[in-house]
């Protein structure tokens, strides 16, 4: 009996503990304003526009994970380059991309999440510091960092001088690798040749021609500031006019460039994967990784023109650019001109840097178009209202359910507004930590999962007083019936809560929209269920059971034996209180036959 | 209030019980009619999709003091004249307004001369924009997802259980439920929106969920069954199910109290919306789920195990011994009283008093 109590101390501790642990967490965010008091909104109640994305190849060819996490990684660098705050950007299913952007975004911001990105190769011209250049050479240029700066800061000689500082972490000098298999690594770190006496008013002869770069163009790159996190981004996506000359970044913004018209696309390429690197005799290098890889046929024999072109044109005219959404991802030099279709780009990569890099040219290779789906513009006082109205629809059938348990049960309903109170406190601090931790949002549907689940969350406490009173009704006393009607319950509990907890991953899983944010909501409720009525409802009955009010069956506990139609209770040594019991004995049934025995005899 | 604590007395103890298993044939009938009529519904008049399944724009224009339809018939004939806006009251001061696919850039005009014709803030203007293909992703993903949850649900019962016919029992009940709701969408003519879908698939966790509770009890009075000979494997069903009664009756009540404030609510204040659409399927969904734990699932599980040859040799065990006289628990008015097989246990020697301590 002592062992039912002070088990049943031991689950409160473990849930008060776990009860500190939820709202300590919390309690340090807020402190520390790393998060607020109350769970993040999705944007159906908070109001933004969401946009819901699909990703489809027009030749019907496979789209796997990883390019739709490059497809997302590409929208999300070209939203925060807008500067706007708090974008969400995720996957569901397994081709669609939901875009939530807070307040109302302009029309610009949003064709720059619908547009597809596209993957360029363009030969380079020019190549240079990443700070921006003053063109006049009376105004100085303010330098934003520390890094090296160009002196002959007037433009006509720009000194493209990727040195090891100017790489800092980033270290793109290295990832300028040369292709072709097994040659050595070449860092393009001489000096262009040819400076800005370009701008020649004769028309280009070939992509790596230097009339190509015009004098707009010119000033154009001058002005670029590769340490403003915007122009990493493509200048939000631009790609340039393909035919023409174009000034960017590359992705780290350690170096800028001057590029020609586009020569390859994405299109072009069949294939890309990472590996290590071989050397010609096909051996390993150990600790060293290529990117490989493989054009179409078209592609194959553009791309052997163009390596044999610029591979008789000095430094940086002998790298290619390869541009992904308007960025320069991979600028390598060729030493050769490379026919056959299969190329290989090698330096010093890690494993990780060869394989992204594989990863972005497979993506651009893919003939990726982005449908808008569904677009939603919610209006904050909506998403407010909305959100206001289901509180209270929440309130009002948590009242109703008070009110019933409380009519049905009597005192023993306190148990049941106790334990909702617990499984609230308990489904408040969780939201409110996954919205902190892992970025969660309520969503209206997620809200109605909540309101649905106060019905499910009851039932489990119905489930088991309804065991008790049947384990009061066979005549036991209330501690033994607690106990027994826990072990019996608790299957019943466990086997439903599973089948809840089932449907709830399973839609997760599976689902895509409002049915998610619905399927988290009631999956987290089931497990919070779970754990109250193991470790509240069970324990504070347990000990309620051992006391006076319980324990005798006042009127009012609504675990009264005699209105369970208990009137007999066993009082030991053979004596019984109160009036016959409802099972007949033995002795009454064999009168009984008797009776019907003689009943039918008398009819005959 | 005695009287129904008493009631539910009654049926816990065998006093008192309702002859649904007996009665099947009846609820069969009940329920096959009413699937038949549910599916009809289904082919002559069809559900009726909401623009996430049509495809197309629309708008809601909240904190409106005017609420005459009109002006947004007006505002979009004459931006649009091919259009043709369908326009609705939502809840006390909303005006929604949906048309067909227009251009990005119209959709920001018309939103623009909304809020003008009303008289207020572009804010308060909320449009959505539906491919046609959307409606039809959200809802091959659900049906793909309830095909593996019933594999799965299938399997788990099974395994529970210990026997694949309790779990198409409480399958065929789920398709019993799932029908049903569909039916009294078709009927009313509401909108079928991926909230609704929501809906749908709630009701497939709870009608199950509601069956496991009642088949659970079924399972526990019928584990002993072939042990005595005093009642048949359909009787001692009945009695699970009267005895499950009064917590299926106090289970549904406090389920749909929520449901229903939401839906209440949802009607009277906010129009149309994702909570409403939920509720309306979810209430439906649930009065259903409750009535075919009882009436359907449990009756049909006894009919599929009544084809077991064990359970049908009991049964005429059982029957033989009451024709013989020699079973007592015929009442005296002649009908068979089923109560609980064991009245008590033994309760292990730990229950025994205490042997006196000896020097």
């Amino acid at each position: 009996m002592s062992s039912a109590v002070s088990g049943a101390r031991k689950s409160l501790m473990w849930l008060a503990s776990l009860l500190v642990i939820l709202f300590g967490l919390l309690g340090v965010g807020v402190f520390t304003d790393k998060t607020g008091p109350t769970p993040g909104l999705g944007l159906d109640l908070a109001g933004g526009q969401q946009i819901i994305l699909q990703a489809d190849t027009t030749d019907g060819s496979q789209i796997d994970e990883s390019d739709i996490n490059q497809a997302v990684e590409i929208i999300r660098k070209r939203v925060d380059a807008t500067g706007v705050a708090e974008a969400e950007i995720s996957t569901q299913g397994d081709r669609n991309i939901v875009v939530a952007l807070p307040g109302k975004p302009d029309e610009a911001t949003l064709d720059l999440v619908r547009r597809t990105a596209q993957l360029q190769f363009r030969p380079v011209l020019m190549e240079g510091d990443p700070a921006p250049v003053s063109l006049d050479p009376g105004t100085e240029t303010v330098e934003p960092t520390t890094s090296p700066t160009p002196d002959e800061a007037t433009g006509s000689d720009p000194t493209p001088s990727p040195s090891a500082d100017a790489a800092g972490e980033a270290a793109p000098a290295s990832e300028v690798a040369n292709v072709k298999t097994g040659l050595s690594e070449t860092t393009s770190a001489t000096p262009s040749p040819e400076p800005a006496e370009a701008p020649v008013a004769t028309e280009p002869t070939d992509p790596s021609d230097m009339t190509w770069i015009t004098e707009d163009l010119l000033a154009e790159y001058y002005a670029l500031d590769c340490f403003d996190p915007a122009n990493l981004t493509g200048t939000g996506g631009d790609l340039g006019d393909p035919d023409a000359g174009f000034a960017t970044c590359n992705a780290s913004g350690t170096f800028k460039y001057i590029l020609g018209p586009v020569e390859l696309t994405g299109e072009d390429i069949d294939t890309a994967s990472a590996g290590p690197e071989l050397n010609r005799l096909g051996t390993v290098l150990p600790g060293k990784y290529e990117v490989r890889l493989s054009f179409t046929g078209g592609g194959g024999s553009v791309f052997a023109d163009t390596t044999g072109r610029i591979a008789e044109l000095p430094s940086p005219r002998d790298q290619f650019g390869i541009l992904l959404d308007g960025v320069v991802i991979s600028a390598p030099s060729v030493e050769q001109s490379i026919t056959g279709g299969q190329a290989s780009i090698t330096g010093t990569f890690t494993l990780d840097e060869a394989q992204q890099l594989a990863n972005q040219l497979k993506f651009g290779a893919l003939p990726l178009t982005l449908e808008v789906q569904s677009e939603q513009v919610i209006s904050a006082t909506k998403g407010a209202e909305e959100l206001r109205n289901g509180m209270l629809a929440g309130a009002i059938g948590l009242i109703l359910v008070v009110i019933y348990t409380m009519f049905q049960y009597r005192a023993l309903g306190m148990v049941t507004v106790g334990s909702l109170l617990v499984a609230g406190g308990m489904t408040y601090a969780i939201i409110t930590l996954l919205s902190w931790g892992l970025g969660y949002r309520l969503s209206l549907a997620g809200v109605a999962g909540l309101i649905v689940a106060i019905g499910i969350t009851v039932d489990s406490f119905i489930v088991y007083f309804e065991r008790v009173k049947d384990e009061l009704r066979e005549g036991r006393s209330l501690a033994s019936a607690v106990e027994h009607a826990w072990k019996r319950a608790r299957r019943t509990i466990l086997a439903s809560d599973a089948i809840s907890f089932l449907a709830a991953l399973v839609l997760y899983m599976l689902a895509v929209g409002g049915v998610r944010g619905f399927a988290f909501t009631l999956g987290l409720i089931t497990i919070v269920d779970l754990i109250v009525v193991i470790l509240f409802t069970h324990p504070v009955l347990a000990l309620l059971a051992r006391t006076k009010f319980f324990g005798e069956g006042h009127r009012l506990s609504g675990l009264d034996p005699r209105q369970l139609g208990r009137d007999t209770m066993y009082k030991g040594r053979g004596r019984v209180a109160g009036a016959e019991s409802s099972a007949p004995t033995l002795a009454e049934r064999k009168a009984a036959q008797a009776r019907a025995a003689a009943g039918t005899q008398d009819k005959e | 209030m005695a009287q129904r604590s008493s009631w539910g007395n009654r049926l816990h103890s065998g006093e008192k019980t309702y002859s649904i298993v007996g009665q099947r044939k009846r609820w069969f009938l009940v329920s096959g009619v009413l699937i038949a009529l549910a599916l009809l519904i289904l082919l002559v008049k069809g559900l009726n999709p909401g623009i996430d399944f049509r495809g197309g724009t629309e708008y809601t224009v909240s904190g409106v003091e005017n609420t005459d339809t009109t002006i947004a018939v007006d505002v979009v004939t004459e931006a649009l004249p091919a259009e043709e806006p369908r326009v609705a009251q939502v809840g006390p001061n909303g005006i929604r307004v949906q048309l067909g696919e227009l251009e990005q850039a119209r959709v920001d005009d018309l939103a623009a001369d909304l809020a003008e014709a009303y008289g207020v803030a572009e804010t308060e203007v909320s449009s959505s924009f539906i491919g046609p293909t959307w409606g039809e992703e959200v809802s091959s993903k659900a049906i793909q997802g309830l095909v593996i949850f019933l594999l799965l649900v299938t399997v788990v019962m099974t395994l529970y259980f210990r026997a694949w016919r309790m779990a198409a029992a409480a399958l065929v009940a789920l398709g019993h439920d799932l029908l049903f709701t569909a039916g009294i969408y078709a009927l009313s003519g509401f909108e079928v929106t991926p909230a609704s879908v929501i809906g749908f698939l709630t009701i497939l966790g709870y009608s199950l969920y509601d069956t496991v509770v009642v088949f659970d009890k079924v399972r526990e009075n019928t584990s002993e069954i072939f042990t005595q000979h005093r009642y048949t494997y359909a009787e001692m069903a009945n009695l699970a199910v009267n005895q499950t009664l009064v917590r299926s009756i106090n289970t549904s009540v406090v389920a749909l109290l929520p449901v229903s404030a939401i839906l209440f609510l949802g009607s009277y204040l906010l129009g149309a919306g994702t909570l409403k659409d939920i509720a309306l399927a979810l209430f439906v969904g649930m009065a259903v789920g409750t009535y075919s734990s009882i009436f359907v699932a449990t009756p049909l599980e006894v009919a599929l195990r009544g084809n077991e040859a064990r359970i049908k040799e009991h049964t005429e065990a059982v029957l033989a011994l009451r024709e013989s006289g020699q079973s007592d628990v015929i009442r005296p008015d002649g009908s068979v009283h089923v109560g609980a097989l064991t009245p008590g246990h033994h309760q292990g020697t730990a229950a025994q008093p205490k042997r006196k301590r000896r020097k």
